[in-house]
């Protein structure tokens, strides 16, 4: 096998930086270092003319006008700049907002947050898939709602929401519509107007770009959103964000969505290939398997699969050559599973048994085929190790066992 | 996470992986934990009649640790006194695996899986005394 080791499967946590980006970052450090926000000299014109480039192309990647993007240090900031700068900039609205259990913990927690402070907020429910139910969304918003945000692309699933309908009640209704673009962006097309997006977060170390850098798409015309800045300062970004521009990192994050507008197609289409492969030969192999999620309305690049009878973390253990996430966390007495798997009806057994795949821009055929090997191989030992798969071999319904918990 | 050498180690290479027969009256068995909690440990013995544990055997669901806790309790069990290996204390396990704080449930399992074995293992062999003197 010609495949170099350890193999990365793990681009949902997150991706390497295109060597396309480093170069474009390179001059930025000690030669064009200038502050984009001087506006006395030209070390200060260049600096600034290289984030009005960048804000173009990121722009260009969601169909946004350039002014429309603020930065940010990434997708938590983002999110969190969205949710409670719209909370508090609308309050005299309505303190009611809607969102789904099944969200990024970047959104999860600013909502609870505004709960802890009076705040109302809905939480949906998803199917066995991961979808919520529209009628449903659509009757929990009031007259009070002010806000609803759901993700694109889920990060643990891969689970489309339907954005573009979604988008279509938020308008209906007069709500503002956030998207947490972060693991979609370059995945999936985006387009603000067309899905009809009010604030989007994206993050660069998503989409190949550096870590730390990242942005909030904030609507400017019908209807024009306005945000209570997080951080209070000089002014920067039209006042909803201040601190001098990362300008190097945000020149990587324009070069990178660059790449990822003009190679979408192949890019997309060739991680589709990839992953379905992978699942295929891995559920050939092991029949057993579970693929958690939508199979059809899914990110291009991810899959989620539960190995019965084997738990996560010692099979992630095995995987010592594979670099590749798991539902289960066992690191705190109460041994955590993943509250995504939980909230689509898996049991908990499943959710420790999960694995995520997420696949990239640099992986190959020969490396989807080492991963199916090393993980038939080793899913296969653990199992001979595993009293459970020998209770299922016997027939023994492992549900009606009474278990010793601890 | 890292862990340490003698946990891979087990993990590797667990010794006594496998299954003795639970009907027979000279092994005792001993399942614990749950598959909602991330581990379930099957722990069996084989006793002779002066009450030496002559053989030990695992399965294990779990993380790489749970399966080291209970692959190194196989190891202590084989060859000792059924009164003596109700002696093993989940803390020796934690020593000798350096098992850092978040697994520490992973030994209390083990040391669970040990005496609900050497209890299992009393109750079958007491009983099957006593159906002998009847018959
Ligand atoms: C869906 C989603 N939202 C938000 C984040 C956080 O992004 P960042 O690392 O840019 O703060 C992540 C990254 O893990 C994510 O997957």
């Amino acid at each position: 096998m010609t495949v170099k080791t350890p193999v990365y499967m793990d681009y949902s946590a997150t991706t390497p930086c295109d060597p396309r980006v480093v170069e474009k970052m390179l001059p930025y450090f000690s030669q064009e270092f200038g502050n984009a926000a001087s506006r006395n000299h030209v070390f200060g014109w260049k600096a600034e003319s290289a984030v009005d480039e960048a804000r173009e192309q990121v722009a260009a990647l969601i169909n946004a006008h350039p002014k429309e993007i603020i930065w940010t240090s990434g997708s938590t900031e983002a999110n969190n700049l969205a949710i409670k700068g719209a909370a508090e900039m609308y309050r005299s609205k309505g303190q009611h907002m809607i969102s789904c259990v099944t969200e990024h913990k970047a959104v999860l927690d600013p909502l609870h947050h505004l709960e802890s402070e009076g705040f109302e907020v809905t939480w949906m429910e998803v199917d066995r898939q991961g979808h919520i139910d529209l009628e449903a969304l659509g009757k929990a918003i009031t007259d009070k709602t002010t806000l609803i945000s759901f993700m694109a692309g889920n990060n643990e699933t891969g689970t489309l929401h339907a954005i573009k309908e979604i988008g279509r009640i938020a308008k209906d209704r007069g709500v503002l519509f956030h998207c947490d673009a972060t693991q979609a962006a370059g995945r999936i097309p985006l387009d603000v107007m067309d899905q009809g997006i009010d604030l989007m977060s994206l993050s660069a170390h998503k989409f190949y770009g550096p870590k730390g850098v990242g942005c909030l798409y904030v609507r400017r015309k019908s209807p024009r959103v306005r945000l209570v800045p997080i951080l209070d300062g000089g002014g920067h970004e039209r006042g909803m964000r201040s601190g001098t521009l990362n300008v190097t990192g945000l020149v990587g994050m324009g070069e990178a969505a660059r790449i990822a507008r003009e190679d979408f197609d192949l890019e997309t289409s060739k991680l589709a290939g990839l992953r379905d492969k992978l699942e295929r030969d891995i559920l050939a192999a092991l029949p057993d398997s579970v693929v958690n999620g939508d199979p059809e309305n899914r990110l291009p690049h991810l899959s989620n699969i539960s190995f019965p009878y084997v738990e996560g973390e010692s099979l992630i253990m095995g995987l010592s050559d594979i670099a590749v996430s798991s539902g289960s966390a066992c690191t705190s007495a109460s041994l955590e599973p993943s509250y995504v798997l939980r909230a689509l009806g898996l049991g908990d057994e499943l959710a420790h048994s999960s694995i995520r795949f997420s696949l990239g821009r640099f992986n190959t055929a020969e490396e989807i085929e080492f991963v199916t090997e090393q993980v038939t191989k080793e899913v296969t030992r653990l199992r001979e190790m595993s009293p459970l798969w020998e209770m299922a071999q016997e027939g023994i319904d492992l549900s009606k066992v009474n278990w010793t918990t601890h | 996470m890292a862990y340490s050498d003698k946990v891979i180690d087990h993990y590797q290479n667990p010794r006594n992986v496998g299954s003795l027969d639970k009907n027979d009256k000279n092994v005792g068995t001993g399942v614990v934990g749950a598959p909602e909690c991330g581990d379930v440990m099957k722990l069996q013995i084989q006793v002779d009649d002066d009450g030496k544990i002559t053989d030990a055997k695992f399965k294990t669901y779990g993380c790489g640790s749970a399966i080291a806790s209970s692959s190194l309790a196989t190891e202590w069990l084989k060859g000792a006194m059924v009164d003596d290996a109700l002696e093993i204390k989940n803390t020796q396990i934690v020593e000798e695996l350096s098992l850092p704080p978040v697994k520490i449930h992973c030994s209390v399992l083990a040391e669970d899986a040990i005496r609900a074995a050497i209890q299992d293992y009393k109750a079958k062999s007491g009983t099957a005394t006593k159906t002998e003197a009847g018959a």
